[in-house]
């Protein structure tokens, strides 16, 4: 048995990263994808060297526990999306 | 603001029906965490139905298929908040995630499903993990 969803799209609810053309990666569970940008709900975000990680050391470490919520919202505008794929994509 | 229990109730009795014993405060919570000897699967139930309705049927398959943990039991995220913040405890390295499982061998976490593994697979698949890691550790 399950809850009660909008049709928001495929992703709607699932864990995804979003690539961007910068040295940003956010990690959060997707809301929409709208023609404006793509919304994260109970995400973080992840600039290569923060915290002394790699943005590959970061992306490892999520797929394999997930990640800390830091933001409740966040929106990643479409011009900066290279990529969204699921969580679970990545090899834990 | 939480779901109706008359919602949920449903979602906690697709795991008690299994024999998951429902852990409702933080001092049930410890004294399951506190049999170390074996193996003890906990599962962190959700309402999400993006997840967690592929995770209570999933246990089910593993539970009923073969090699089983000594002792399983559940809390239900966003409904037993004292219990669900006792057994995060217990793995406060690990992001909290919902829904979620946890197998610990004599105390020790040796295996962690989080929710982003369970998020579109089917039942089967996610049940071939947990039965891969229950014949592994138990």
């Amino acid at each position: 048995m399950g809850t009660f969803h909008q049709n928001k799209g495929e992703l709607h609810g699932i864990t995804v990263v979003v690539e961007t053309h910068g040295p940003e990666v956010f990690v959060g569970r997707c809301d929409t994808v709208t023609p404006q940008g793509v919304i994260l709900l109970d995400g973080d975000r992840h600039s290569d060297g923060d915290d002394g990680r790699s943005k590959e050391e970061y992306l490892r470490q999520a797929a394999q526990f997930g990640v800390w919520k830091k933001y409740d919202r966040l929106m990643v505008p479409t011009a900066e999306v290279v990529s969204i794929r699921r969580l679970s994509e990545l090899g834990a | 603001m939480p779901y109706s229990p008359l919602l949920v109730k449903p979602m906690r009795d697709e795991l008690t029906a299994i024999g998951v014993q429902e852990l409702l405060s933080a001092e049930e919570v410890d004294s399951f965490m506190n049999q170390k000897e074996g193996t003890s699967f906990l599962i962190v139930n959700s309402v999400c139905g993006c997840a967690a309705g592929m995770a209570r049927p999933a246990i089910r398959v593993a539970l009923e298929n073969g090699t089983r943990p000594d002792r399983t039991a559940s809390v239900f995220a966003g409904q037993d908040l004292e219990a669900t913040a006792q057994v995060r405890s217990y793995m406060a390295q690990i992001p909290p995630s919902s829904p979620s499982m946890a197998l610990f061998k004599d105390g020790e976490l040796v295996f962690f499903v989080p929710r982003h593994r369970i998020e579109g697979r089917d039942a089967e698949a996610v049940a071939k993990d947990l039965t891969d890691a229950f014949e592994a550790n138990c």
